[in-house]
């Protein structure tokens, strides 16, 4: 090797070093923030749970893990499914779905609506869009729940008008739950979605048309399957916070229709099994990183049709 | 059978098209009349914003005009939707869908008027091979050239049979010999299907050469429709003949008018003939317009438009003489080159533009 070429070497190594001593606090902060309490989760979730809360350090059970799924029954102590854990997971990826399925139903004309006004405006409609973010999540569940409630805004209009003779009990069921994700989820969705239909190709719509699709055919097999990126971004956003939703079951579905947040709330509080609330947590995250892996996926699949 | 004896494909009449109000008023077009038969290679010519594509969109309905009215033989097609209109466009940016391979391109027309499925089968088999494209079927539209997509959009608009097909500008993002080689292509695709085509170019040579008839554009308004050669013999007014081809444009008054042609005296005080513009008979102050290779160089005279030389331009096939006359104005002759001759004229030396016969024409317009 030449002498040149050491130098070069050298040059190069100093410049990787200074690379990664720059970029060191970001990698400090993340693994210290993100990654060690996910690790401290995963500790707790192999640990025997503490008689007032904690845990007790050292002392390894499978008993929190176990408890996600299994229950001993309190007489003959046989290990029975957790019917009350699975009913709260199954609400909650239904919920999720279900959320995520309406917010999509209903962003869809509202991102195709902004995307296709003149671009001055579009501008002010995605700022509207954004404005419910500038209120605390609490409060805004409270907002909804001040209109779904039995003397809510909805019911007494129903009344009103003669459609219903008493109020609908919408407060404290998935309903109640399902209507608040909705609402505090849909600018997730509108979002994406308008990104990718504002870089929609429209002539590629009126190449549909004058090729005799009417527009049903051509929503289907034009316009969504090019913003198919869209749709699946914001069908992430919508899914995965709403599978961990925490504050909208606990105040609209109450103690009934509670949700994976509230379930481990309750084992970190109340229930005093942070094992079994770490192993939850755990499994929540296994759900989301499902989720993730289906779509990138899809998102490989149809990226490699388009590129 | 003459065009106007042939039935009509499309009939426009007077059709205007206004975009915006207040100071954004645009009139993109305006009272445009022209009658298209069928089978018939009819090409849109005109410069950039003239209204080319406002016209098309008007007759595929993606647009609808303030004014008038569009016949499709003999129908008014107003209250029809695009995808209820047996017209296809080839567009000028082709417009392929990019999630759908070369043949789903082409079948989808088909698939949308839901025929049966071995219909689009052997339909698509046709078209494929109308267009080369049979090796490339099941590529994806963003795998292939840019000459490629167009034959692919060629032959989706195709496939559908439509009783019109609109062209935009479907050459202009192809290089020369690509696009020379796709006119000829064009051309004989018009043949073999029959079908009646609107072609847009702003192209004066793409349109000279491929058209059955020319309808020439300016500013939202239909200036000559004619023949190739009765637009570049007989242009009908100083716009036409500016943007066809080259001109001589030379200020006169006419003394003596017969019955197809009259005197016309120059500036300069020489008196020459010149054919008159259709249906008008002229009188007055006029312009003439006279093509640069209707004229030759030679001895001045009495009968001659002289001047002097300023400079002769050798283009290999032929040579420019630009000319001064004695009037002041400009005057160009295009000779062809021939062995024997060479060299003979210096540059400020006296000239004249000898005139061939018919070759001064008088404009409709005055300017
Ligand atoms: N949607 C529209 N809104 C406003 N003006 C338009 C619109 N479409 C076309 N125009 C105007 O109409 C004129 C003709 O345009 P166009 O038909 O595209 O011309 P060409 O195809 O001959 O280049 C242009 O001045 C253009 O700016
Ligand atoms: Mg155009």
């Amino acid at each position: 090797m030449s002498g040149a070429q050491k130098a070069a070497r050298a040059a190069e190594s100093r410049d990787i070093r200074n690379r990664w001593l720059l970029s060191a606090p970001a990698l400090l902060i993340v693994i210290v923030a993100a990654v060690g309490p996910l690790f401290v989760m995963l500790l707790y979730s192999f640990m025997v749970k503490g008689d007032y809360g904690d845990v007790k350090f050292g002392q390894f059970s499978l008993d929190g893990w176990s408890s996600v799924l299994f229950q001993r029954d309190i007489f003959d102590d046989t290990l029975g499914l957790a019917d009350a854990h699975l009913a709260i997971i199954w609400r909650s990826i239904k919920l999720s779905f279900l959320t995520t399925l309406f917010t999509a139903i209903l962003g869809f004309p509202t991102a195709y609506f902004i995307a296709t006004r003149p671009a001055k405006t579009r501008e002010i409609w995605v700022f509207l869009v954004t404005i419910p973010f500038w209120t605390n999540l609490l409060i805004r569940t409270f907002a909804m729940q001040q209109v779904i409630r039995n003397e809510g805004l909805l019911n007494n209009a129903l009344v009103w008008l003669g459609i219903i003779d008493s109020p609908l009990q919408i407060m404290y069921t998935d309903t109640a739950n399902l209507l608040g994700m909705t609402y505090v989820y849909l600018p997730l969705m509108v979002l994406p979605l308008y990104a990718s239909i504002e870089k929609l190709d429209f002539r590629l719509v009126e190449a549909g048309y004058d090729l005799y699709a009417n527009r049903l055919q051509v929503l289907r097999r034009i316009v969504l399957p090019l913003v198919s990126p869209g749709i699946v971004a914001g069908s992430i956003l919508v899914f995965i916070p709403s599978l961990g939703a925490y504050v909208i079951p606990r105040v609209l579905g109450g103690g009934k229709n509670m949700m994976l947040g509230n379930l481990i709330e309750l084992q970190f509080g109340a229930g005093r099994n942070w094992p079994l609330g770490a192993a939850i947590s755990i499994t929540l995250m296994a759900l989301v990183m499902i989720a993730l892996l289906i779509y990138v996926r899809n998102a490989a699949r149809s990226g490699a049709g388009h590129a | 059978m003459s065009a106007e004896q042939r039935q009509r494909a499309i009939e426009i009449r007077g059709v205007s098209r206004i975009y915006g109000e207040g100071e954004h008023r645009v009139t993109a077009l305006s009272g445009v009349n022209l009658a298209i038969a069928e089978n018939e290679f009819f090409t849109l010519l005109g410069p950039s914003g003239c209204g080319k594509t406002t016209l098309l969109r008007l007759i595929a309905g993606f647009d609808f005009p303030t004014d008038g009215e569009i016949l499709l033989h003999g129908e008014d097609i107003a209250p029809l939707p695009p995808f209820k209109r047996h017209v296809n466009t080839v567009f000028q940016s082709y417009a392929l869908f990019p999630h759908m391979t070369v043949a789903e391109n082409i079948s989808f027309g088909l698939q949308m008027l839901g025929r049966p499925k071995d219909e689009i089968k052997t339909r698509l088999d046709e078209m494929l091979e109308l267009v080369h494209m049979t090796a490339m079927r099941n590529r994806q539209v963003n795998q292939i050239s840019g000459g490629q997509q167009q034959r692919v959009a060629l032959a989706r608009a195709l496939a559908p049979k439509p009783q019109v097909l609109l062209l935009d500008e479907p050459l202009s993002a192809l290089d020369y010999k690509l696009r020379k080689e796709m006119q000829v292509e064009l051309k004989r695709v018009q043949a073999e299907t029959g079908i009646t085509f609107i072609f847009v170019t702003h192209d004066q040579e793409e349109a000279l050469t491929m058209s059955d008839r020319i309808a020439v554009m300016s500013n939202g308004e239909v200036r000559q429709v004619g023949t190739a050669r009765e637009i570049y013999d007989q242009p009908s007014d100083r716009f036409v003949a500016d943007f066809i081809g080259e001109s001589n444009f030379l200020e006169g008054e006419v003394t003596t008018v017969s019955e197809t042609s009259a005197r016309v005296k120059l500036s300069s005080g020489v008196e020459i003939d010149a054919s008159l513009p259709a249906g008008k008979t002229p009188s007055g102050k006029v312009t003439v317009v006279i093509r640069p290779e209707h004229a030759s160089v030679g001895e001045p005279g009495p009968d001659h438009l002289n001047g002097t030389l300023e400079e002769a331009a050798y283009f290999g096939t032929d040579t420019h003489f630009h000319i001064r006359l004695d009037s002041g104005d400009l005057f160009t002759v295009r000779e062809q080159n021939v062995r024997s001759v060479r060299d003979q004229h210096r540059k400020g030396e006296r000239i004249a533009a000898h005139l061939g016969p018919s070759a001064a024409q008088i404009l409709k317009d005055r300017s």
